[in-house]
């Protein structure tokens, strides 16, 4: 600790040394850009940042420790909702994949169509929130709300759906709570028509932007290698150029007949790896999304969306882990279960969590304002990485 | 004016201040106007409409009721925090920005106070801004605070060359420091003002006395000094209630300042754009001002167009980019004059 605090320099041509102290400055927990609350400790040497210890804890609430509470698999979901809360779609995605193998269940296709399109709904949503945030953390303010008027029009979509904005409770095991509106296709059609303009304004506004690319370019590199040593995923891991999908390497649902693209960092603007090629990352995952809806949509056959299930599932004792593609990366729900119908444990690989251990490797080095847009590269939602 | 005051008061002195104090009569206002401007600018750039509500048409009372609240406010200085400093910081910054003023003339009839080294006088009061950023960011006692003030005395004091030598080719053309001759040279329409005189010299000094006075101003891109996303808020985290109006208020000043020096050097000031048409005692105060208020609104459209520059990459940009060019413009309008001559 000692040889840290301190260190000796000398300055050239007087022959004396002068002695530079280490300053340990606090970002967080609150604090305007940590995405929520994070307590970073940065080790400074003037502007220059020689480490980054994240301090995480301050949304814990205990989300695995309640599911073994939990009277039935089916109360887990309005939980898994609220671990990334901006993207909800998501996390009940992953969790009704991952029960319907543990009970061997077979949903509907209209089922599993309506899902996707909610997943990537989701990912849009999430998408724009990142890259608006970003944007905001690097100074420029106007694209952010551009992001969220471009949001709400998906909300509006969810709320005449389920009722909810945010939070939804909507795909459950077997199926989904409720059915769509009879205008839904019309909805998501004029949706994607609205919204690809929009990407072009904002790559137009933010992404070519000089003063951007400046800020971004060569800035947090984080090479291939260090990358997968981290078991970093989603498009922080394919920023750099990693080219590794859930959807497309270990598939799931649908998506093996969907065509989409997965856009991997290609060092652009800079390096392969740095915060501009994560940030394209996450606007070309847009448009590929949009694809996705626009080919779902079209292929959205009709049917019953409820399965008929016991108030109680009871699913046959054993554990499983599946993985399914959120826009923060590979979320992970390892589910064990003793036979009853109280979940036993319910384990969450959080992608946020993953991806943030690579936070120090990514920001030593680099300076103050640096750390900022690293961690706005990365993606994080606090509820994700505290659960 | 001037000598309205001298007969009616028969004392030098409190004459002389009171012109000086004559504009504080447009700046409160205009401090207080321009908040409110800016929220409505940025609220329609951003597809949203800003304050509507607040006294009625458009919310145009916001501000006022903003400066009502912030009064109100529980005056807290932090307890390790240094008396003196943190309390006599705002007051510095706003006289640094207030004071430039006094040169600055209205119209042919208003100038505050004649100076011949008018213009020398702004440069050099302006600076006391630092001094003042710097006492509220050390005063605050606070970690965060003291790196936006740091940032922010290296910001300034590296764009104040440019900005000098931006203004050292205007006056190499007029032969004077003079505020309110300066104006009068640049009567008699649009094709006499400074800016379009020694083409492109001139222009390009415009140009680039308006990229370093948005870095004299901390307006973004710039504006590392209160960076909110890294900073909380620099070096007026600390301030609250009406000691943060005070510094936000001078802030707006010192735009409205940087402005006024760009409109009166580079835009002809007071002097109407249509040579004799609409000109006058009174209209020259309407055209300085518009020119003062058309400037401001393009350093707001910047500020929510742009994001911020780092301030390595700032201080590249002051010193590597538009010192040279700088020298560059003095030179050429140096030998420009001399040649003519």
């Amino acid at each position: 600790m000692e040889e840290r605090m301190t260190s000796e320099r000398t300055v050239a041509g007087f022959g004396r040394s002068l002695k530079t102290e280490e300053m340990v400055l606090s970002m967080g927990p609150q604090h305007p850009s940590t995405h929520g609350v994070l307590r970073l400790e940065l080790v400074v040497d003037g502007e220059i940042v020689v480490d980054v210890i994240p301090h995480l804890g301050y949304l814990h609430r205990c989300f695995e420790k309640h599911c073994e509470h939990m009277t039935s698999y089916q109360q887990v979901i309005p939980y898994a909702d609220r671990m990334d809360y901006v993207a909800a779609m998501s996390n009940e995605f992953g969790y009704v994949v991952a029960m319907e193998k543990l009970l061997k269940i077979k949903v509907p296709e209209r089922v599993e169509y309506i899902r996707v399109i909610m997943a990537e709904f989701s990912r849009i949503v999430s998408h724009l929130i990142a890259v608006g945030t970003y944007g905001m953390d690097i100074g420029a303010v106007t694209p952010f709300l551009f992001c969220m008027r471009d949001r709400e029009r998906v909300l509006d979509i969810f709320e005449q759906t389920c009722g909810a904005r945010l939070l939804y409770n909507y795909m459950w095991i077997g199926g989904l709570s409720h059915d769509v509106q009879p205008n839904f296709a019309e909805k998501v059609r004029s949706f994607c028509t609205y919204f690809r303009p929009k990407l072009k304004e904002l790559n137009d506004l933010l992404s070519y932007n000089k003063i951007f690319i400046d800020r971004t370019a060569n800035v947090g590199v984080l090479p291939a290698d260090v990358a997968l040593n981290y078991a970093v995923s989603g498009p922080t891991l394919r920023g750099s150029g990693v080219r590794w999908d859930v959807r497309k390497n270990d598939p799931y649902s649908i998506y093996p007949t969907l065509d989409f693209e997965i856009p991997v960092g290609t060092g652009a603007m800079g390096t392969v790896g740095d915060c501009w090629d994560r940030y394209m990352v996450r606007v070309k995952e847009m448009e590929q999304s949009v694809n996705i809806l626009e080919q779902a949509i079209e292929k959205l056959p009709p049917g019953d969306v409820q399965a008929a299930l016991p108030k109680r599932i009871r699913p046959d004792a054993g554990d499983l882990y599946v993985r399914t593609e959120t826009p923060k990366g590979e979320l992970g729900y390892y589910l064990v279960s003793d036979g009853t119908a109280s979940p036993f444990r319910v384990k969450v690989k959080s992608p946020c969590f993953v991806n943030l251990s690579a936070l120090p490797a990514m920001a030593r080095g680099s300076m103050i304002a640096d750390v900022v847009a690293i961690l706005g590269s990365i993606d994080i939602v606090l509820g994700e990485v505290d659960r | 004016m001037k000598e309205v005051l001298l007969g009616a008061l028969h004392n030098d002195i409190l004459a002389y201040v009171l012109m000086a104090l004559v504009p504080l009569a447009w700046v409160v206002p205009f401090a207080l106007f321009a908040v409110w401007w800016e929220r409505k600018i940025s609220a329609h750039m951003q597809d949203r409409l800003g304050p509507m509500r607040t006294g009625g048409w458009h919310g145009w009372a916001q501000t006022v009721a903003d400066i009502l609240k912030l009064i109100q406010k529980e005056d807290i200085i932090p307890a390790a925090a240094d008396r003196k400093l943190f309390i006599l910081a705002p007051y510095l910054v706003f006289a640094g920005s207030y004071a430039a003023y006094a040169a600055i003339p209205f119209s042919a009839a208003f100038v505050g106070s004649e100076l011949n080294i008018g213009l020398f006088y702004i440069v050099s009061i302006s600076a006391l801004v630092v001094v003042g950023l710097l006492m509220a960011g050390w005063a605050s006692n606070n970690k965060w605070s003291l790196f936006g003030a740091m940032r922010s005395a290296a910001q300034i004091i590296s764009y104040e060359i440019p900005v000098a030598l931006c203004l050292l080719a205007a006056v190499m053309v007029t032969g004077t420091f003079d505020m309110q001759q300066i104006n009068q040279m640049q009567e008699g329409g649009i094709f006499h003002w400074l800016v379009f005189q020694k083409f492109p010299f001139l222009f390009l000094a415009m140009i680039m006395y308006f990229i370093g006075s948005l870095a004299e101003v901390n307006r973004t891109p710039f504006d590392i000094p209160e960076a909110e996303s890294e900073l909380v808020a620099g070096y007026h985290t600390e301030y609250g209630g009406m000691r943060f109006a005070l510094l936000f208020l001078s802030e707006y000043a010192n735009m409205f300042v940087v402005a006024a020096i760009a409109s009166t050097l580079f835009l002809g000031g007071w002097t109407s754009p249509f040579g004799d048409f609409l000109s006058g005692p009174w209209w020259g105060v309407f055209w300085f001002l518009s020119k003062g208020m058309l400037i401001v609104f393009v350093q707001m459209w910047l500020r929510w167009t742009l994001p911020r520059l780092r301030v390595d990459q700032l201080m590249e940009v002051g010193w590597k980019v538009l010192i040279p060019f700088s020298f560059v413009v003095v030179l050429g309008v140096g030998f420009w004059v001399m040649a003519v001559r």
